[in-house]
């Protein structure tokens, strides 16, 4: 068995500092395997008594090979691939996907598809605040909140299992529009969840806003200047909390977020506490967004009518012998794309999630490139750890709210 | 129903030696702390509220290995995740077992590539595969009642 402090030790020798070669300060290893690192991340620590110093993550534990995979699948295969990213913003993952794809193909979404295309996406959010809320909490030793916060999640994977038969992995939204229609008891559900959940919402508050022991835990913890958080990149709540109002939502508006009113809550304390409020505030928002769009909800198709990317109707193939045509060239070849690229880009509920897109024509893409928020907020992380106490960094890691599966691929 | 009516007025209970460890060791199953991918989301939400494994005497997740019995592979296992994977596994104190939870974990599932582990078994000897992707709560449930089953009707040489 390899001896691994001598060997992280090795690794780190032209990082650290004299000091700890001279044996001054220590270097610890925290995780992969630790319950606060929120999945399989390996921070190397380098500690002045229980200060850090220096901070280095090490990724790639998870690292799943999903963008090199997805250039061997068609496209419709491959978004199977993009649920698997961010495991916890599925929909999210699916929605940048189909937009790029639509972007380039120039394939038309109908306003149905696209309105049922907010409702989950948003309700997605809201589930990932809530895991994020949980977790976050819990590393804090506030350990009820898991219990309440999973409580409500299990009622919006209810909604995704009633459209699409599974609770977290759904693969519902299509190049297109959407897999199938929502069944009739969609309304009635999201209904039920907007009424309930802005109670849950003051019963959080009630529990955290002015508890003292996580108070004292998250203000002043990890202070962002909006220019620092500019420069590396950080977007979604971590960027809005320190004071910036960009939201692609609002600044590049897609899938017809324009319709909608909303606010974009936005924080100037720029600490932890500040992230913590934004982000609750943003699940009163989407219930907002949620709820207009369920309201205005037109009928109509769900999926468009091109038949060179779409495949026609069930109905449709005992009587038109292009349907049968179109039918078999979708499942045994799938589509042709046109040559080029594409860039398209979405707020998930960690930042900008972007995907570039790269096709040579083929039914294949010939690269899949992620640009996810995950990944940019953590290098924030070494810059905020630094100064901070051991206890202080396990508010950070689940303030930073990556997800392990977005930042490795 | 409990154990005094079936004792009777006796105070004592006979069974035979491997049954009472069986089953102390059923319902004090202590899994590991300790989520890879997807299904450790899954495995939180059967920890939590709704479905609550304390119910089968599995409340206390352990953050460490040296306090674990049980062990959840959640989610796909990197050719990087792997040696640390078995090492957890050689610090976990006997007697020891592991659920392979979902396709990642039990074959590789839709990552047929360079960078998964082609199913855990590979790494490390696993009691209970779990099919699923993710596998619901209820599944992750009843592999872990399989398990008990399976506890049950092991030797006590097995561990000696």
């Amino acid at each position: 068995m390899l001896d691994q402090s001598e060997f992280a030790f090795n690794e780190l020798r032209h990082l650290v500092t004299d000091r700890a070669i001279e044996g001054e300060t220590m270097l610890l290893n925290m995780g992969p395997q630790h319950p606060s690192t929120h999945g399989v991340l390996r921070l190397l620590l380098e500690l002045d008594g229980e200060v850090v110093v220096n901070c280095f993550p090490d990724i790639g534990f998870l690292h799943t090979g999903i963008e090199k995979n997805m250039e061997a699948k068609s496209y419709e295969k491959a978004a199977v691939m993009t649920d698997r990213l961010d495991y916890l913003n599925n929909l999210g993952n699916n929605l940048v996907y189909c937009m790029a794809i639509e972007k380039l193909a120039e394939l038309d979404v109908p306003i149905r598809a696209q309105a049922i295309r907010v409702i989950l996406t948003e309700l997605q959010r809201i589930a990932s605040h809530l895991v994020w809320l949980g977790t976050h909490t819990l590393d804090l030793a506030a350990i009820s909140m898991f219990w309440y916060t999973f409580r409500e999640r299990e009622l919006i994977l209810d909604i995704n299992e009633m459209v699409s038969g599974q609770r977290m992995m759904t693969t519902y939204f299509r190049p297109g529009g959407l897999w199938r229609d929502v069944p009739v008891e969609f309304e009635d559900a999201v209904r039920d969840f907007i009424r309930i959940f802005p109670k849950r919402i003051t019963e959080y508050e009630a529990m955290l806003n002015e508890n003292p022991i996580f108070l004292e835990r998250t203000k002043g913890i990890g202070v962002i200047k909006p220019e620092d958080a500019i420069h590396w990149g950080v977007t979604g709540p971590m960027l809005r909390a320190s004071g910036v109002d960009f939201d692609l939502r609002k600044v590049d508006p897609y899938m017809g977020y324009e319709q909608y009113e909303f606010d974009v809550p936005t924080h100037t304390d720029s600490d932890t506490y500040a992230r913590y409020l934004v982000r609750v505030e943003e699940m009163r928002q989407s219930l907002r967004i949620v709820e207009q769009a369920l309201d205005k909800l037109p009928y109509g198709p769900v999926r468009s009518n091109n038949r060179k990317y779409v495949p026609p109707p069930r109905s449709e193939l005992g009587t038109s012998m292009e349907a049968v045509i179109h039918h078999f060239k979708l499942w045994t070849d799938g589509f042709e794309m046109p040559e080029g690229s594409v860039y398209a880009a979405a707020e998930s509920p960690r930042g900008v999630l972007g995907v570039y897109l790269e096709s040579d024509g083929s039914t294949k893409p010939h690269r899949v490139h992620w640009r996810t928020p995950s990944f940019d907020n953590l290098q924030m992380l070494p810059v905020l750890a630094k100064g901070h106490l051991v206890a202080d960094l396990v508010a950070l890691v689940g303030t930073t709210d990556f997800v392990l599966g977005d930042i490795d691929r | 129903m409990g154990i005094e009516q079936k004792a009777g007025d006796l105070g004592a209970v006979t069974m035979r030696l491997e049954q009472a460890v069986n089953w102390a060791r059923t319902y004090a199953m202590w899994p590991m702390l300790f989520g890879l991918a997807c299904c450790a989301i899954e495995m939180m939400a059967g920890q939590a509220a709704k479905h609550d494994m304390s119910r089968f005497g599995m409340e206390l997740m352990r953050a460490t290995p040296r306090q674990s019995d049980l062990m959840i592979i959640s989610g796909r296992v990197t050719r990087k995740m792997a040696p640390v994977l078995r090492l957890l596994y050689d610090q976990m104190p006997d007697p020891k077992w592991v659920v392979s939870m979902g396709d990642c974990a039990s074959c590789g599932g839709i990552f047929n590539n360079y960078a998964i582990v082609q199913g855990v078994d590979e790494i490390m000897p696993v009691d209970v595969y779990v099919a699923g992707c993710p596998p619901r709560p209820e599944a992750l449930v009843h592999g872990i009642l399989t398990l008990h089953e399976k506890v049950r009707g092991e030797k006590i040489k097995t561990w000696a």
